[in-house]
């Protein structure tokens, strides 16, 4: 592999992309050919680095670690010959303030341990050798040389690592049973439909680190012998589409996949196939089914697919980021990965932190971390000095969890007992001004859209569910709702075929159970607490605070408030929708809402 | 009679010559792959804009399989459209950090402008409104995707903007 001095990392982020990055890399390439330094300056494409509405395009260069910020295509010619050949650092392009952020993936903060986002913007996702110099495929070329299949299984069993899409299957065992089916060929499946609302760690594995999910991949096919493989990925990720194809591309011309691994008789190869936006395909039989080609409909399990799955043969399917593990764990030892997480879970998980806090983000920890540590001391507590009120954890089939339950570790067993779901680590964080009724009527508004429709109970019950919550946020609740939810949801979770149906009522019923008098106060009240629920609140403007400057009045989208410039406006209810634009953008917080 | 044939031709891109070729060639490159009709179908989707019900019937028969069966598929996934879209979508991610982060705001803002709700598109075919799932970018929280190109942290007074940038370049086309 080529050595070069220097490094230019160029952001193709989406909005520097607007701003003409690609121009940019163009630019620098032709530049450095023509002054000679090709060979001693190496361009790559990586995500963002700076604030790009601040600073795009930016690029960096190291080993200086010089952030060159706004540049234009006419800078180019300038910037290469001073700093490349001249070695003189260009300060009027010269950001001071250190870079802050990667908004998504910011360095690793106290408490994280990164296995999985180790080479997450660490390294060009488009290129395999940037993946190989982090000691990528070494643990492929140990397997295939030095362990049998069964080794391999044993290892990861030894290690403890469970399925990371939420459910925690053991993924040594799954393996061992794939591996025990007779029939072939068999098929390994990696399940990359991270359809949770508020996840999103692995898509930026997929586009940050592609290669580490295919090295899982190919080590998993040869403990179970399966011959082929397919990533069932979602289409609202097309970027994480195109990079795994380059790097299933690259890794073909390595000689990692297709015919005869690495010398030692081992054939695998595996492709991409795009999903086309059914949440329910991230059940793996429904899974299965999509990639064959049909509706992404789930069917009863047992026959589990590692026995009967993909065209009917023994599959093997785990999450992205269970594949993500296995290559770090044939290297470092499965004691080392078990000596992170708790007694019944090991290792590391990745949560992707959104909704009010100070920081969000993508973070790995290790397992048996407790909620209040992430909340706190990784997500930098509540935005804007607002209260705590719930935390969302594992999706649309997971749970609210309120504040007294923030000190329970994070391990599979601790969130089931506590009526929570580990999920596949989306975290949403609550605060005081959220109607908890609002939130299982918007879940439940997801889950019903999403069901696939096959099994009454999900089909049906889901939308008599949605209909009762709607009813009660429009202040239409009655007597006996509660109950009716109660049932509603047993009934539903007891007779669904699938993960879906069974998990849907978990937002339904861990608010029922922690948010009780929010349901009662908008069914015997008729009043939303938090504010939120539009049929239950109005809007008035405070004498005392309004300006007269208009704003609110030019924004409002139903011309519902009059009101001359410099006089108190006045917001008509009867016209009003209640869509709470007038109090987001008011500047002097002179709408009230009652 | 004339609205008639000229809604038959919008809806069957196979009377087109160019058009037929595309969705010609992609069939061809892909009717061999297991698990084809997914493959094809999104192919078409990204390709050709939509997989209306002519263009469905000639999936199923080269595939050779009931048309049921690909119409089946087609309905089941919430890519697929029937209908040519507008020539720009604006797509609102309704995941929970981009709805508690204020989407619905901007859809409302969205429908005042264009006139049209989410699902629909203007009358002269420049813009579609869509609702989309969570598209993973919730740190930007609230999103709206522009053809392919995502807004993050879109606040209602400035989402004009944004729409008036794609009327301009719908215009100047």
């Amino acid at each position: 592999m080529a050595f070069f001095r220097s490094h230019i990392l160029v952001s193709v982020d989406p909005e520097c992309l607007k701003r003409g990055a690609h121009d940019i890399v163009d630019h620098l390439h032709d530049e450095l050919v023509a002054q000679g330094l090709i060979d001693e300056v190496q361009v790559l494409e990586t995500s963002r680095i700076g604030d790009p509405y601040a600073y795009g395009p930016d690029i960096m260069v190291y080993p200086e670690g010089v952030h060159y910020v706004n540049l234009t295509t006419n800078d180019i010619p300038y910037l290469v010959h001073e700093h490349f050949l001249k070695g003189r650092i260009v300060q009027k392009f010269v950001e001071q303030k250190p870079v802050v952020v990667d908004e998504e993936l910011g360095p690793p903060k106290p408490k994280e341990v990164r296995v999985v986002l180790r080479n997450c913007g660490k390294i060009d996702p488009n290129n395999i050798e940037d993946y190989i110099s982090e000691d990528g495929y070494l643990a492929l070329a140990k397997v295939l040389t030095e362990m049998s299949p069964e080794d391999v299984i044993e290892h990861i069993k030894r290690s403890g690592l469970r399925g990371r899409g939420g459910a925690g299957f053991p993924v040594g065992h799954k393996w061992q049973l794939a591996r025990a089916s007779q029939e072939t060929p068999k098929y390994l499946t990696c399940n990359a439909d991270e359809g949770d609302p508020g996840a999103f760690m692995n898509r930026r594995v997929l586009e940050g680190d592609p290669h580490s999910v295919l090295e899982g991949m190919i080590i998993a096919a040869y403990a179970i012998g399966a011959s082929r493989g397919y990533i069932y990925c979602r289409a609202e990720y097309p970027i994480a589409v195109k990079t795994l194809n380059i790097a299933i591309q690259q890794a073909r011309e390595f000689g990692f996949l297709g015919e005869n691994i690495l010398n030692s008789g081992f054939s695998f190869d595996l492709e991409v196939r795009m999903g086309a936006g059914a949440f329910v395909c991230g059940e793996e039989t429904a899974l299965i089914a999509s990639i064959e080609g049909k509706r992404g409909e789930p069917r009863p399990r047992p026959p589990f697919p590692t026995v009967k799955g993909l065209w009917n043969k023994p599959t093997n399917n785990n999450n992205v980021e269970s594949y993500a593990n296995v290559p770090q764990i044939i290297l470092r030892g499965a004691d080392w990965f078990a000596s992170m997480g708790t007694e019944k879970s090991k290792g590391t998980k990745t949560f992707a932190l959104a909704g009010d806090l100070n920081n969000t983000g993508l973070i790995e920890v290790p397992l048996g971390i407790t909620l209040r540590e992430i909340i706190y001391d990784i997500g930098g507590g509540i935005k804007d000095n607002k209260g705590f009120k719930a935390v969302q954890i594992g999706g649309p089939m997971g749970a609210c969890l309120p504040e007294k339950y923030l000190d329970v570790p994070i391990d599979y067993e601790s969130l089931l007992s506590v009526g929570g779901l580990m999920g596949s680590g989306g975290l949403i964080v609550l605060d005081d001004e959220t109607c908890m009724v609002d939130i299982a009527r918007y879940f439940m508004e997801f889950t019903q859209d999403e069901s696939c429709g096959k099994c009454v109970p999900c089909r049906v019950g889901t939308r008599r569910l949605l209909e009762t919550l709607e009813r009660i946020c429009k202040g239409q609740g009655r007597h006996g709702d509660i109950e009716l939810l109660e049932e509603l949801c047993e009934n539903i979770r007891s007779a669904s075929l699938c993960g879906l149906g069974q998990g849907a009522p978990n937002p339904v019923v861990s608010i029922l159970k922690h948010f009780r008098h929010e349901y009662e106060a908008h069914i015997y009240e008729k009043r939303c607490p938090a504010k939120v629920c539009r049929d239950l609140i109005s809007y008035e403007i405070s004498k005392d605070a309004c300006t007269g400057c208009t704003v609110c009045a030019r924004n409002c989208p139903v011309n519902a408030i009059s009101g001359e410039r410099r006089q108190t406006h006045y917001i008509d209810p009867d016209i009003c929708i209640r869509c709470g634009i007038c109090a987001q953008v008011c500047n002097f917080n002179a709408v009230m809402i009652k | 009679m004339a609205i008639k044939s000229e809604t038959l031709e919008k809806n069957n891109p196979l009377l087109v010559p160019e058009t037929k070729k595309m969705i010609d060639q992609i069939l061809e490159e892909n009717k061999d792959l297991p698990g084809a009709t997914m493959v094809i179908l999104n192919e078409l989707q990204s390709k050709i804009g939509y997989v209306s019900e002519p263009m469905q019937a000639y999936v199923a028969k080269k595939l050779r399989v009931p048309q049921s069966l690909v119409h089946g598929v087609v309905s089941f996934y919430s890519f697929f459209t029937t209908y040519p879209r507008g020539r720009h979508t604006i797509k609102f991610c309704m995941g929970t950090a981009c709805y508690v982060g204020g989407a619905p705001q901007l859809i409302e803002k969205a429908k005042q402008i264009l006139g049209v709700d989410p699902g629909q598109t203007t009358p002269d075919g420049s813009i579609t409104l869509e609702v989309c799932r969570c598209v993973g970018a919730c740190s930007q929280a609230p999103v709206v995707v522009v053809d392919e190109e995502s807004h993050g942290r879109v606040r209602p007074n400035k989402f004009p903007q944004i729409i008036r940038a794609i009327q301009e370049a719908d215009q100047a086309r």
